[in-house]
């Protein structure tokens, strides 16, 4: 299947629409890593059992579609009926044949399926109406979690290519910079650089051959849009980027894919094949002058690759080392030519800015915020997930509405956003509206989307730790003041941790920090003292309590802390002293049980264990 | 050990033989052997034009690449942020202890291997254990090691 006019690809999609409306009912189950995990795949397979027993007027195995994540990992398997938009949450493969019968063969409602609000108790049926979902915008994720990702007909019956399309036969390269500069979309990997401003520069170097590049090595521990709308949505990435290509002049185009996601690898090869089938990609596409290929180049586990020239010299096969950046990648990138490189989320907005227009986009958001943004929503909240929201949103909105609060009714400490880069931000930023600026201005930084949500549990210190300690596993080496800082400010950290630190450590590390960061040749080094130094400057307390109280009030910090087990709660049943792989704890069946200071290693599996709370860390 | 490279030459076929395959021909050996064994560095070096050390040094920058054999099973904890929080350390402490080895050690029958990786893009089941490509959300230092049997 060949499509040489545009004109095809509409009646294309009319015709797959038209296949797809002869049922009467779609099920959508989502296979995201989540929901995959959580036996995603046996709820598909039940479906294909039963359907291949029992036949059902106007339904069959065709209309149970696997799609992408639907981003409520919380609640899964999901499994959702269109185009009622029924809900059903933590299904079983047990419970499929019930669904068959009473949802899909009968309009009825299975109430035991649905989700319950947390709030009221209250169940909701319709996933529009879930707070969840209903203050979300998804443009990014529009089609993540509805479409089935390996099936190219789904997307073009969803008006996949038209925005193609529209710019082959009816726009000039300059319009759809134009066009993409006038909507003031800004990268969404982090940097929040005018995508259309970096295109133009590309476009106005004087080369015979220049690249387009997609970066997918989210690697930011706790993110994973960009992993999300690659398996889930893969022809919008790869839309994005012909059109990019076409706006440039590139012929060739690479997608870097983190190594760490297989999936999203399988699913966009794929895609590349089938948009080359199509006369989407390769030679003449559309039937036009217009050529570009793709290819998929896997990373190899290097964080630092996420920077732009360490990625670039990575796709030539090398060593990803960073390099200076007074010569700009868009001048110089890949192979020294002019190169954009943009990352997954700013792509997939690209189709939707061309269909929609620019005006529409700019009425999203904020002044110079335009559109949305998505974030994995993720750590010590209720309702973990993948979201997007309209650029502007608060923290609050974010964290309580969309992320029904804390969990276990615990206090909110801190949201961290913008991974190794970004910051940990308290209560007081709450109101905070989430866009580039607000949050660069407060002393964390949008980064790719992970936001992570932290309760009293959670040490700050520990954390600025942890973020060293990957910092310094990342950190490539080339410049000596990340390599040997970093690693300097680790240490310091983890003498904080162990009750051994004193007050001028702080501001050993303060100091410390400001020379990384003009030492420093890329962001990692540029911004790796910032979780440190933001947590310094929110939670200076909780230092403090850890260097003159020796104390750490989180209870974390092993050095700091003592597990005691409560003898007026604890009811002998045994469970914490089969968990205790260290034997530290002892006593007699149906008594209280004692733990032995001297054995005790402080790995909490007694606490994990303890059904009646019995277990205090002080 | 020889015998078991004859997978090699089918492995050069597949990208251009020059230098910017290198990653790519590299992770196709890993895949194979699960790690990268020296005499397929040196073959590597040769077919793609490649000096040794440069071999040598993507070999050892990327995480991806391992130069000593794998266990049976390789257990993979998650150390991203959000397994952090909640919990991840504690888990990784839990199984070296429960296996005797450290994270990026294999057990002396060759069984285990303990390898941290910084985020598979499961943080909403976090903390997530990985036992050869299967994925285990919501791991707690009471049920970590369960997953090791089986």
């Amino acid at each position: 299947m060949r499509i040489v006019k545009p004109k095809q690809l509409e009646q294309l999609a009319a015709g797959y629409r038209k296949t797809a409306g002869k049922h009467k009912k779609t099920v959508t189950v989502c296979c995201g890593t989540g929901c995959l995990a959580k036996g995603a795949q046996k709820i598909v397979d039940a479906f294909e059992e039963c359907l291949n027993r029992r036949k059902v007027k106007d339904f069959d195995v065709e209309a149970v579609k696997k799609t992408g994540c639907h981003g409520f990992c919380e609640q899964g398997p999901l499994v959702v009926i269109e185009p009622q938009g029924i809900f059903y949450t933590k299904v079983k493969p047990k419970d499929i044949e019930s669904i068959i019968e009473k949802s899909i063969e009968n309009d009825e409602v299975i109430e035991k399926l649905l989700y319950t609000n947390p709030q009221d108790g209250r169940k909701i049926e319709k996933y529009s109406d879930i707070p969840f979902y209903s203050h979300q915008r998804r443009i990014a994720l529009r089609n993540v979690g509805k479409i089935v990702p390996s099936d190219i007909r789904e997307y073009i019956a969803v008006d996949g290519y038209k925005a193609l399309a529209k710019v082959l036969t009816t726009m000039t390269p300059d319009q759809v910079i134009d066009e993409i500069t006038k909507s003031e979309l800004r990268g969404r990997g982090g940097g929040g650089f005018s995508a259309g401003k970096k295109w133009r520069t590309c476009r106005n170097v004087a080369a015979d051959v220049r690249y387009v590049i997609c970066n997918g090595d989210e690697g930011d521990p706790g993110a994973f849009m960009d992993c999300s709308i690659m398996e889930g949505d893969p022809h919008s990435v790869l839309e994005g980027m012909i059109i990019c290509a076409f706006a440039v002049g590139a012929k060739q185009g690479y997608i870097y894919v983190r190594d760490e996601y297989p999936l999203a690898g399988i699913r966009l090869q794929k895609a590349i094949a089938a948009s080359e089938e199509y006369g989407l990609l390769g030679d003449k596409i559309l039937g036009t002058d217009f050529s570009f290929s793709i290819r998929l180049s896997r990373g190899a586990g290097a964080f630092v690759c996420g920077e732009s020239s360490a990625l670039m010299r990575s796709v030539a096969g090398e060593v990803g080392e960073p390099r200076a950046k007074y010569i700009h990648s868009v001048v110089k990138g890949l192979y020294d030519l002019p190169t954009v490189l943009n990352n997954v989320e700013t792509f997939v907005n690209v189709p939707v800015i061309i269909n929609s227009g620019a005006d529409w986009f700019k009425k999203i958001g904020v002044a110079k915020n335009s559109g949305t943004k998505a974030f994995s929503l993720v750590g010590k909240v209720r309702n973990t997930g993948l979201i997007e929201v309209a650029m502007g949103t608060t923290m609050r909105e974010i964290i309580y509405d969309i992320g029904g609060g804390i969990i276990d009714g615990r206090t909110f400490k801190g949201v961290q956003t913008g991974g190794p880069s970004g910051g940990c931000l308290p209560e007081t930023q709450l109101d905070l509206p989430v866009d580039f600026d607000s949050l660069t201005k407060a002393g964390s930084m949008m980064g790719s989307g992970g936001m992570i949500i932290m309760d009293d549990k959670t040490c700050m210190v520990d954390v600025a730790r942890y973020f060293l300690n990957f910092l310094v596993s990342e950190s490539c080496g080339k410049c000596v003041p990340c390599r040997e800082g970093l690693y300097q400010l680790h240490k310091l950290t983890e003498k904080i941790c162990e009750g051994n630190g004193t007050e001028e450590d702080i501001e050993k590390m303060e100091k410390l920090s400001q020379q990384i960061v003009v030492g420093s040749l890329c962001g990692l080094g540029k911004s790796g003292p910032k979780p440190l130094l933001s947590t310094i400057k929110y939670y200076r307390d909780e230092y403090l309590a850890h260097i003159r109280d020796k104390k750490c009030p989180a209870g974390v910090c092993k050095n700091l802390i003592a597990y005691r087990v409560i003898p007026e709660t604890c009811t002998g049943c045994m469970a914490c002293v089969n968990a205790c792989v260290y034997q530290a704890i002892t006593g007699r069946k149906k008594e209280p049980q004692v733990i032995n200071p001297d054995i005790c290693q402080k790995c909490g599996a007694c606490a994990a264990v303890c059904k009646y709370n019995a277990i205090e860390v002080s | 050990m020889t015998h078991k490279l004859d997978k090699l030459p089918e492995i050069f076929a597949r990208h251009p033989q020059d230098p910017s395959s290198l990653i790519m021909v590299l992770q196709d050996i890993q895949q194979e052997y699960r790690y990268l064994p020296c005499e397929a560095l040196l073959q590597t070096a040769s077919v793609l034009g490649v000096k040794l050390s440069k071999v040598f040094s993507v070999a050892t920058f990327y995480n991806a690449f391992g130069l000593a054999p794998k266990g049976e099973k390789v257990v993979r904890i998650c150390v991203g942020t959000a397994c952090h929080i909640r919990g991840g350390a504690l888990i990784k402490d839990q199984i070296e202890h429960h296996l005797g080895i450290k994270a990026g050690q294999t057990t002396g029958d060759m069984k285990f291997s303990i390898e941290v990786v910084a985020c598979v893009g499961a943080c909403a089941m976090a903390p997530v254990v990985i036992v050869n490509d299967k994925y285990h959300g919501e791991v707690s230092v009471g049920n970590a090691t369960r997953l090791l049997k089986g």
